[in-house]
C-alpha cells in the first residue's frame, strides 16, 4: 500500500479494495452488559435508552421486549458476505427478511431484546455495526449510488463518504449533540439530496493557477450545503461559500458539528436539529460563525485529524459498449425491455451499467438477500451492492452483453421488479408495522400505490418519470414525504362522524439542483389514495403542455400557470371529489387502514428520535 | 418430577464418522418421501418416510414400525436423516427415543448436503424393502417385550394447561409487588413458571400474531447452522443464556405443526446438555382444532412488513 502525502492534511491512499470495518468486538461485549443489566433492574429505563439508541437500537412500537436494530451502512456499500450474514441474522433473531431505509440503512425489526449481543456479534463479524446509527451522533454518511459511475460527476465521492464516516464513528467529539447530524453527499446536481442534510455535499472541480502563474492545476472540492433536514418543519440546506477544497471539507465539517454541539438546543426536543438554530440566527450570520470556527480548527487541530481518502479500484475488462435503447437480444425473456428501461442505465464508464434492484418499500427476504449475493459475485466488476434513498439495491459494474442472464437471475427470486427509476417506485416509512409515533400504515400504502401503478403499467410512462411519491406514517417524515412530487403523512380525522385514517397530501417537493419542499393541498382518506393519484395523472394528461412531465406540469399549476387548471385552487374541488367516502354503513371498509381489519385508533408511544 | 436425561449417545455424527462406522447394528434411515429414497440416498440406508412414524402415537405400533425396518432390539443404533433442515429426522429419532430406545443420532448434515459435498449415494429400493410390509405385520407378534412410552420427553396439551394454571397462579402471587406492564413473554423467564419455559420456535411474525399464553420465542432457525443442521454447542448456549433458560429449566418445544421444526429445537437443546426437554409433539396443531385459548400482539401491522 502506497501513501503519499500532499501539502495539505488529506491522505490519499490507493488500496487493493481493503475492506472497511466498522464494527468492534468490544461493543458486542458493551451490549451484552448493558442489556443485562437493564433486564436486571441494575440501571435505569432512561440510562439504558441513551446507550440502546447510541448503539442502533430503537424501541418497537407499543412493546418494550422489541427492539429495532439499525445497522449503520456507509455510502450504502454492502459486500456479499455481509448481505448472506444479514440473511442469517434476520431469520434466526427477525422476522426472515430486512428493511432497506431511504438513508442506506438495513433495519432488522422485532428483535427479541435480549438477543440483542447476538445480533451485534453476527454484525461485528463480518465488519458491520449498529454503532451510532441512532440518537444524538453523526447519523450513517449517505453517498449517491450513482458516486463513480455517475456521468455527470467531477470525481468519485465513495472514498470522502467513507472517510468521513470513519472519522466521525466513535469520534468523542459527537458522542452527545443536541441532537442527530446528518452528512448527505451527492455525485452531482441532479442525484443531489445534499440540501436535505445537515451538511450536504455536492462534488465540484476547479481549476487553480499554480504559483508561477503559467500551469493551472485541477483542484478537487465540494459545494457545501448547511442546515438542510426534513421533519415536522423542514428546511433546505443553505450554501456555504462557492468553493470549499478537499483539505478544507474536514475543517468545514468538524467546525459546523463544534459549533452546532456548543450552540444547539438542547432543552425544547422537538426544535434542536441544526435547521432550527440557523434558521433561528439566520443563514448568514451562521455561515460568519462556521468560518470563524473553521479558522481555529485549523489553527488548534491535531495531526490525527486527518481524513484517509482510500480509492478503490475496480477491476472491469474493457467492453463493447452496447446502447441500452437499442438493446433488443434475440433470446430476451418476457419483460426484459421493460426492465431495462425502467431499472438499468449507462455508466460513465464504456460497456457497463448500473441495475437498480427496486424492493416494495424496501423490503427484502432472506432468501433473496442469498440470491443477490451469488448475483453480485457473478455479475457486479465491483463486488459489492449498494443501497439507495429509494428503498433498494443497485448493483454497478455489470457488463451490458450479460443483462439478459442478470435478468433471469434476478427475476428467480423475485428480485427484478419494475419500475425502479419512475414514479412506481414508491417510498414508505415504517409506520404502524413498528414505529411509535406512527399513525397510519405508510408501510403498506407505498406497497399498495406501487403494486397498483406497475399493473396499469405508469412505470411505462416517460411523462411520469421524473416524478416521486412518498409516504410518512406522521408528521416525522422519515418516509422523504416533503421532498416527492406527491408526498403524504398519515393523520387521523373524523369523517361521517368516525375516525378515519387519512393524510395530508403534498405537491411539489423534489431534491437536485432545484430543491424544493411539497405544499400541503389537501387531506385525503388512505383508502382514497391511489384514486387520487390516477386522478391527478388523468387531469394532468389533459393539461399538460407539449413534452411537460408530470412534476414540470404539478409546479406550473402550484405557480399558477396551469391552462384550464390555473392553480392550486382549481386542483382542490377535483381532488375533494376523488376523496369522497361512502357512509360508514355503506362501506366500513374505507375506514379501516391497510393492513388492519379492525376499527381505526390512534395508539402512539414516546418517539425515540429525540432521546 | 421429571428425571434428568444424559445421552448415551451424541445428538450428531458427522458424515466422516458415518462412514467409519463398521457395525453391523447401525441402522441408517432415511425419512424422506419414498420416491426421494428411490431416487438416490446414502448407501445402506433404510427407508422410513417421515409419514409411516406419525399416524401413530401408540408405543407398541411404533415399535413395530421402528422393527421392521431393522431397528429390533436395543442393541441397534439408529442413524436419521432428511433434507428438510433435520426437521423430520429429528422428529422420527424422537419417536425412537419415545419408545425408549436410546441409541439414536442425527446425521449432522443434510442429504443435499450429503451430494453437495460429493459424497457417494445409491439409488434404487436398496433395503427399502422393510417398510412394505409393516402393515401387514400381526398385531400380536410383539415378541413378548414390554413396550412403554417415555411420557417424560413428551408434553401434551393438558400437560401445558396445568402450566398455564401454575404461571397464572404464580403471577397473581406476585402481582402485588411488581408493576405488570410487561408483556406475557418476559414473564415466563426462569422462574416465574416454576423453572418451567414454554419454547415456541416458529417464525417472528407468526408468534406475534399468536401463541400458547406465556410461550416465549426462539424462531428454530436460530439454532439452525449455515450448513449443518444444528449450530455449535457454544452457539446455542449462549443463545439460551442470553434468555435466561438454564439447564435446571424444563423447556417444552412446539412449533406450528406436528413437532418436526420443534424436534429439531428439542435436539439443539440436547445437544446444549439440557436435560430436561419435552416435545410438544402435536403442537399448536391441535392446540388450535380444541380451540385452547392463544394470545398475540395485536399493536403493530408487522405482516406488512413481510416481503413474502
Ligand atoms: C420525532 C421523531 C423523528 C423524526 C423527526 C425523524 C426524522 C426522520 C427523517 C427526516 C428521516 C429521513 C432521513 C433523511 O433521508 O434525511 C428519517 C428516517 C427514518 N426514520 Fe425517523 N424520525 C423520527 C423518529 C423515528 C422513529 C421513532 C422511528 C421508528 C423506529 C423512525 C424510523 C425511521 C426510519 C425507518 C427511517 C428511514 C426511512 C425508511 O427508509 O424507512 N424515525 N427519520
Ligand atoms: S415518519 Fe413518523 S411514522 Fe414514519 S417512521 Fe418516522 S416517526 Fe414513524
Amino acid at each position: 500500500m502506497q501513501k503519499q502525502q500532499d501539502h495539505h492534511r488529506i491522505h490519499i491512499e490507493s488500496s487493493e479494495n481493503e475492506r472497511e470495518s466498522w464494527g468492534l468486538p468490544e461493543e458486542v461485549t458493551s451490549v451484552e452488559e448493558m442489556v443485562r443489566l437493564y433486564r436486571e433492574g441494575k440501571i435505569s429505563e432512561d440510562e439504558f435508552r441513551r446507550f440502546r439508541l447510541q448503539h442502533g437500537m430503537y424501541g418497537s412500537r407499543l412493546n418494550k421486549d422489541y427492539t429495532m436494530v439499525r445497522i449503520k451502512v456507509p455510502a450504502g456499500i454492502l459486500y456479499p458476505d455481509q448481505l448472506i450474514r444479514l440473511a442469517k441474522l434476520c431469520e434466526d433473531f427477525s422476522i426472515g427478511s430486512v428493511h432497506v431505509t431511504t438513508r442506506q440503512n438495513i433495519q432488522m425489526h422485532w428483535v427479541y431484546l435480549d438477543d440483542a449481543p447476538a445480533v451485534e456479534k453476527g454484525l461485528v463479524e463480518v465488519g458491520l455495526t449498529s454503532r451510532e446509527a441512532c440518537g444524538n451522533t453523526v447519523r450513517n454518511v449517505v453517498c449517491s449510488p450513482f458516486a463513480g459511475i455517475c456521468r455527470n460527476e467531477p470525481f468519485d465521492v465513495t472514498p470522502y463518504a467513507k472517510a468521513l464516516a470513519r472519522f466521525f464513528l466513535r469520534n468523542p467529539m459527537c458522542q452527545n449533540l443536541p441532537r442527530k447530524f446528518k452528512f448527505n453527499f451527492a455525485c452531482c446536481d441532479e442525484h443531489s439530496y445534499a440540501r436535505i442534510a445537515d451538511v450536504g455535499l455536492v462534488p465540484v472541480v476547479r481549476e487553480e493557477e499554480v504559483s508561477d502563474g503559467n500551469a493551472s492545476r485541477k483542484v478537487r472540492g465540494f459545494r457545501v450545503y448547511i442546515g438542510g433536514g426534513l421533519g415536522p418543519a423542514s428546511y433546505l440546506a443553505e450554501l456555504l461559500e462557492d468553493f470549499t477544497p478537499e483539505d478544507m471539507l474536514l475543517p468545514t465539517c468538524m467546525a459546523v458539528i463544534r459549533l452546532f454541539d456548543r450552540l444547539g438546543d438542547r432543552e425544547k426536543v422537538h426544535r434542536n436539529r441544526m435547521r432550527y438554530l440557523v434558521h433561528d440566527m439566520g443563514f448568514e450570520r451562521f455561515r460568519e460563525l462556521v468560518l470563524k470556527e473553521r479558522r481555529i480548527v485549523l489553527m488548534t487541530r491535531s495531526v490525527l485529524a486527518n481524513l484517509y481518502i482510500r480509492e478503490d479500484k475496480v477491476d472491469a475488462p474493457h467492453t463493447d459498449d452496447i446502447d441500452l435503447v437499442e438493446l433488443k437480444p434475440f433470446n430476451a425473456p418476457d419483460g426484459f425491455h421493460r426492465w431495462v428501461k425502467s431499472n438499468v442505465m449507462d455508466q460513465k464508464q464504456k460497456g457497463y451499467a448500473i441495475v437498480f434492484i427496486p424492493l416494495p418499500a424496501g423490503d427484502v427476504t432472506a432468501r433473496q438477500l442469498r440470491a443477490l449475493a451469488s448475483i453480485c459475485r457473478e455479475f457486479s466488476h465491483e463486488g459489492c451492492v449498494v443501497t439507495t434513498p429509494y428503498q433498494g439495491f443497485a448493483l454497478r459494474w455489470v457488463m451490458k452483453s450479460r443483462l439478459v442472464e442478470l435478468y433471469k437471475r434476478l427475476s428467480e427470486t423475485g428480485l427484478a421488479n419494475y419500475g425502479a427509476l419512475s414514479i412506481a417506485s414508491v417510498v414508505g416509512c415504517t409506520s404502524t408495522t413498528s414505529c411509535n409515533l406512527a399513525i397510519t400504515n405508510a408501510h403498506r400504502l407505498a406497497k399498495e400505490i406501487r403494486s397498483r401503478l406497475i399493473e396499469l403499467g405508469l412505470d411505462m410512462d416517460d411523462a411520469l418519470r421524473d416524478s416521486t411519491i412518498k409516504i410518512s406514517g406522521c408528521p416525522n417524515s422519515c418516509g422523504q414525504h416533503m421532498i416527492a412530487t406527491i408526498g403524504f403523512f398519515g393523520a387521523a380525522v373524523r369523517m361521517n362522524n368516525t375516525l378515519t385514517p387519512a393524510y395530508n397530501m403534498l405537491l411539489g417537493g423534489k431534491v437536485g439542483k432545484e430543491s424544493a419542499l411539497g405544499r400541503i393541498v389537501a387531506r385525503v382518506p388512505a383508502k382514497r389514495i391511489i384514486d387520487v393519484i390516477l386522478r391527478l395523472i388523468d387531469v394532468y394528461r389533459k393539461e399538460r403542455l407539449d413534452g411537460e412531465g408530470f412534476a414540470s406540469w404539478i409546479d406550473r399549476v402550484l405557480e399558477g400557470n396551469g391552462t384550464n387548471i390555473k392553480s392550486v385552487d382549481d386542483l382542490k374541488p377535483i381532488i375533494e371529489e376523488a376523496s369522497k367516502l361512502p357512509s360508514p354503513e355503506e362501506d366500513p371498509e374505507s375506514y379501516v387502514d391497510y393492513g388492519s381489519d379492525s376499527r381505526f385508533i390512534v395508539k402512539t408511544a414516546r418517539g425515540e428520535c429525540a432521546a | 418430577m421429571m428425571k434428568a436425561r444424559r445421552r448415551m449417545y451424541p445428538v450428531l455424527v458427522e458424515p466422516e464418522e458415518l462412514l467409519n462406522i463398521s457395525s453391523k447394528d447401525v441402522v441408517l434411515i432415511d425419512v424422506r418421501k419414498e420416491e426421494d429414497y428411490i431416487h438416490g440416498h446414502i448407501p445402506d440406508a433404510v427407508s422410513l418416510p417421515l409419514a409411516r412414524v406419525l399416524e401413530s402415537m401408540d408405543p407398541k405400533q411404533l415399535h413395530r414400525l421402528f422393527r421392521s425396518v431393522g431397528v429390533d432390539d436395543a442393541s441397534k443404533y439408529a442413524i436419521v436423516y432428511d433434507d428438510t433442515f433435520g426437521a423430520l429426522a429429528a422428529r422420527v429419532a424422537w419417536a425412537l427415543e419415545y419408545i425408549g430406545h436410546e441409541r439414536v443420532s442425527l446425521l449432522s448434515i443434510t442429504y443435499g448436503r450429503w451430494v453437495s459435498l460429493g459424497y457417494a449415494v445409491e439409488k434404487g429400493r436398496g433395503k427399502g424393502k422393510g417398510i412394505e410390509q409393516i402393515s401387514t405385520v400381526d398385531d400380536n407378534d410383539d415378541t413378548g417385550i414390554d413396550i412403554s412410552a417415555d411420557y417424560d420427553i413428551l408434553a401434551t396439551y393438558d400437560y401445558i394447561q396445568a402450566i398455564i394454571e401454575g404461571i397464572k397462579q404464580l403471577q397473581q402471587g406476585k402481582e402485588t409487588n411488581i408493576n405488570s406492564s410487561s408483556s406475557s413473554n418476559s414473564s415466563i423467564k426462569k422462574g416465574d413458571g416454576d423453572g418451567k419455559v414454554l419454547l415456541d420456535v416458529r417464525e417472528r411474525l407468526n408468534y406475534l400474531d399468536h401463541h400458547i399464553p406465556y410461550a416465549m420465542n426462539i424462531p428454530w432457525k436460530a439454532f439452525a447452522g449455515e450448513d449443518r443442521i444444528l449450530k455449535s454447542v457454544d452457539e446455542i448456549n449462549s443463545l439460551l443464556s442470553y434468555r435466561k433458560i438454564s439447564r435446571s429449566d424444563e423447556v417444552i418445544v412446539y412449533c406450528g405443526s406436528v413437532g418436526t421444526l420443534s424436534g429439531l429445537s428439542y435436539y439443539a437443546l440436547r445437544l446444549a446438555g439440557y436435560t430436561r426437554v419435552r416435545l410438544y409433539a402435536r403442537s399448536l396443531k391441535e392446540w388450535r382444532s380444541l380451540n385452547l385459548p392463544v394470545e398475540g400482539f395485536k399493536n403493530a401491522h408487522y405482516w406488512d412488513l413481510s416481503a413474502e
